[in-house]
């Protein structure tokens, strides 16, 4: 096997064996460790031999329960899980949302059932694969390449993200290595930049392992760390001390690292040795995390409080402090839904402080510490969500599909941005493919960024365009690029539309416990670049620059890079569910994510251009104004005004508060009356139209 | 018997259980699975199958009887049925399954304990071949063959 021979030359890898640690590394997929769950005992045992006839190693569970009890007592214990979908404990998707969830593996579905809408299911759950019954040992021959898939997406990320910082430290592991050992790759690579920050060796042997589980940053979690970190103090607050005093079990220093990477981006001057671990960051852990946790927004939205809408809000407000650009940004960043509140509400301080031209923000961005304690809302909303979750597994599931890339490539992006603009518009585009996962994964760091920047005053008017880009590839990147390039009102202005636009997407593809993606560190806007992104941008940006017309533009503009890129978006077929099945979660709920909106309205957008064509700016108006419902004062933008009469358009009805000026970045907001002002919405606000336009956000273009 | 005799007969009965619908391909990848570790692979999967349906079948008929009939749970029994079936390649019991299915999904009571008698019908019928068959195995292990794989 191909593999095989990789894995030998692969020689920097410090993989004893990616299977189980039998140390035969050459050999993959031999070992692979495949979970076989289905009720039907007969068929469990026909599979179970048809594994073990590959070479497989095999264990079967006739019970849901079991197996995701085996799945987390042993997070490292398989690469691989293949379910049935009907099963009488636990429906099968439910399975498959949990283990996407909980434990990032592929997941290959199968039925006797052929019929179009069920396959159609796993597909928006996240499955990646679906198989009908009979299954013939062929189709198990090959499950193994969705393992090595899933690996080299995240690993590929992970690399590009690092590889411009990093390039000379690490041996560019180039991605046609060995797939087998990408996971190692990335292991490695990881926690051999890691080395620098943490001069952990023995994080290595941890990472060396490929099937390292992905962590879950939790709600809880993620409230340890930052109290972590808190307590340390940003500039103590290295991994190794905060895993200490998390005191979590099974939690590694890598983890910690990673997640603190997040946190870290746009530190002033952060130290070397955390920097470079920012592009590193395990991007397709967190991107994963985004999906899983916008589907579980999704699902959840239904009893969510308004938490998009606070979302919503406060890029509302950055927006509408902002040049016109700006708005649409914040929408499409509120649209994302990741980003978390407390990114909100610093995007809203920071817009609010470009607006004023305030140096330090208002908002407490200024050191990391804001992060944190945006974060709490941000876990609340979190928490929310996972309710949520409960509630709406079958929602939850749309977005299921979001693309892992995103995360990495986000990250990537934002640190970039943070450090340099340049550098991101680069690797941005790179990864434009990722389209819909970067896009919401940008979100969320850049809005990170945004309020890191702002904090650090003047120079975030440069919209980390590279950051935008990768969410925008599909346009609406472009477009929140744009918007937030162009709008060089205040570097908040720019700055807002592009974190804001990060927070959208992201928002739909954060899953509920990737609340690191959305703590995404802002690094200092100031690195932002203006938006390159595709050209697009540029004329987008240049239209964009019509105060009033902004959104106006942002419509165009989406419009046009829906256009330019729909052959990229193929979100078409998965917004349509998504947004079908949103629209059914979310009937009374206002908790859509602002992510979740974005994509529905994006869904719906697809569906119907004419009407969203207009609305696209007006959906991610809405979901921006819903989210920022109260809290962005407002300002008189204009941009405000804009959002106001689209957002009014598109969701009046849904929205509480329609009046986008309301909802617009408010201008003077303090830090404190963001802050509240975010946490009020998501308490009020309503139900986030389902219907945006999120055109570039292909939801199924994920490499599950 | 002789051997060569005995494996004869399996093969041409074996041929003819496919002609006739009984067995499908499913089978033969049974078949194919069976080797010297697992030399009776075949004999337990078909012997689990016979039980898990067994099981279903009368589960069936309780529901079927039933004063008021959950066809949530008929369907689900069926589609179960159907998902064993097509596993092990019992292609008629499969195909009835489907034709219940249509008819669990019509909430039609009638044509539903039609269905279910079909399927059992089906049912007897391929468990008697597949005994017959595995009775013809055994005589060849015992007269000192080795069982013919089909192709």
């Amino acid at each position: 096997m191909n593999l095989g021979g990789h894995a030998a030359k692969s020689l920097s890898m410090p993989s004893t064996s990616w299977k189980s640690g039998d140390g035969v590394p050459d050999q993959f997929p031999v070992g692979l460790r495949v979970l076989v769950v289905d009720d039907d005992s007969t068929c469990l045992m026909i599979l179970q031999k048809m594994l073990r006839t590959c070479l497989y190693d095999v264990t079967k569970c006739n019970r849901a329960e079991i197996a995701l009890s085996l799945l987390r007592e042993n997070k490292n214990g398989f690469d691989i899980v293949i379910s049935d979908v009907h099963m009488p404990d636990m429906d099968g998707f439910k399975l498959l949302e949990h283990i996407g969830l909980e434990m990032d593996l592929p997941v290959i579905m199968m039925s006797a059932d052929d019929s179009k809408n069920v396959v159609m299911k796993g597909v928006t759950h996240g499955a990646c694969d679906y198989l009908i019954k009979p299954v013939r040992i062929e189709a198990l021959k090959n499950i193994w390449q969705h393992v090595v898939r899933k690996r080299k997406h995240e690993w590929k990320d992970f690399e590009q993200s690092g590889s411009l910082e990093e390039g000379e430290q690490q041996p560019k592991l180039s991605e046609d290595a060995d797939y087998s050992t990408s996971a190692n790759e990335g292991n490695w690579r990881n926690s051999k930049r890691r080395k620098d920050e943490e001069d952990e060796v023995e994080e290595r042997d941890d990472t060396s392992a490929l099937k390292k589980p992905r962590v879950v940053w939790s709600v809880e979690l993620h409230q340890q760390f930052v109290a972590a970190v808190n307590q340390l103090g940003i500039d103590k607050a290295v991994p190794k001390k905060i895993l200490e005093l998390m005191n979590v079990p099974g939690l590694t220093r890598e983890n910690v690292a990673s997640h603190l990477q997040l946190l870290r981006i746009g530190t002033p001057s952060p130290p070397t040795e955390i920097l470079p671990p920012l592009r590193v960051l395990n991007c397709g852990h967190l991107l994963q995390k985004y999906r899983l946790y916008l589907r579980r927004l999704s699902g959840v939205s239904q009893h969510q409080s308004g938490l998009n809408n606070s979302f919503m809000g406060p890029t509302e407000a950055a927006f509408g402090s902002m040049a016109s650009l700006n708005g649409l940004d914040l929408q499409a960043l509120a649209a994302t839904g990741q980003f978390p509140v407390q990114s909100l509400a610093t995007l809203q301080a920071a817009a609010l402080g470009r607006s004023t031209s305030k140096s330090g923000i208002s908002m407490p961005l200024v050191d990391q510490r804001n992060l944190f304690s945006f974060e709490t809302p941000k876990l609340s909303f979190g928490e929310g969500q996972q309710q949520q979750l409960g509630n709406n597994s079958k929602q939850m599931n749309l977005l299921h599909g979001i693309p892992t890339t995103m995360e990495p490539k986000a990250l990537a992006n934002l640190h970039q941005s943070a450090q340099s603009f340049g550098g991101m518009n680069l690797q941005v585009n790179a990864h434009g493919n990722q389209s819909s996962s970067l896009l919401g994964h940008m979100a969320q760091p850049q809005s990170r960024m945004q309020m890191v920047n702002e904090t650090n005053g003047s120079q975030i008017s440069r919209l980390p365009s590279s950051l935008v880009q990768p969410i925008m590839s599909n346009g609406i990147a472009s477009r929140v690029l744009a918007r937030n390039g162009m709008v060089d009102n205040g570097r908040g202005a720019v700055y807002n539309s592009v974190t804001q636009a990060s927070s959208l997407v992201d928002f739909s593809v954060n899953q509920n416990t990737d609340l690191p993606g959305n703590s995404f560190p802002l690094g200092n806007n100031s690195g932002m670049s203006s938006l390159t992104s595709k050209g697009v941008l540029q004329e987008e940006v240049s239209s964009e620059m019509k105060g009033s017309r902004g959104f106006v533009s942002s419509y165009d503009i989406f419009n046009e890079l829906h256009q330019h890129k729909s052959q990229d978006w193929e979100l078409q077929n998965i917004g349509l569910t998504f947004e079908a099945s949103q629209h059914a979660n979310r009937q009374g709920s206002m908790d859509v994510p602002p992510s979740v909106l974005v994509h529905q309205g994006f869904s719906s957008c697809q569906k119907s251009r004419q009407n969203r064509d207009t609305s696209i700016g007006n959906a991610m108006f809405s979901a921006g104004e819903e989210s920022g419902h109260g809290n962005a004062s407002n300002s008189g933008h204009q941009l405000n005004t804009f959002l106001t009469d689209n957002s009014l358009r598109v969701k009046a009805e849904r929205l509480p508060d329609v009046s986008c000026q309301n909802t617009l970045f408010p201008e003077q907001f303090g830090q404190e009356d963001l802050m509240s002002a975010l946490l009020k919405q998501q308490e009020g606000i309503g139900p986030v139209e389902n219907d945006f336009c999120f055109d570039g956000y292909p939801l199924d273009n994920l490499p599950v | 018997m002789e051997v060569v005799q005995l494996q004869t007969r399996f093969v041409e009965y074996t041929a003819s259980l496919f002609r006739e619908g009984y067995l499908d391909a499913q089978f033969t990848q049974l078949q194919q699975l069976q080797d010297e570790s697992n030399p009776d692979f075949v004999v337990e999967v078909v012997s689990l199958f016979f039980e898990d349906s067994e099981r279903l079948l009368n589960d069936l008929t309780r529901a079927l009887n039933q004063q008021s009939v959950d066809f949530k749970k008929v369907d689900a029994n069926v589609h179960q049925l159907k998902g064993s079936s097509s596993s092990i390649g019992a292609q008629r019991i499969k195909n009835a399954c489907i034709t219940f299915r249509n008819f669990c999904d019509e909430q039609n009571i009638e044509a539903s304990l039609r269905c279910l008698q079909q399927v059992k019908q089906e049912y007897s019928l391929v468990k008697n071949k597949l005994d017959t068959l595995f009775r013809l195995e055994q005589q060849i292990v015992a007269a000192g063959g080795s069982i013919p794989v089909m192709e």
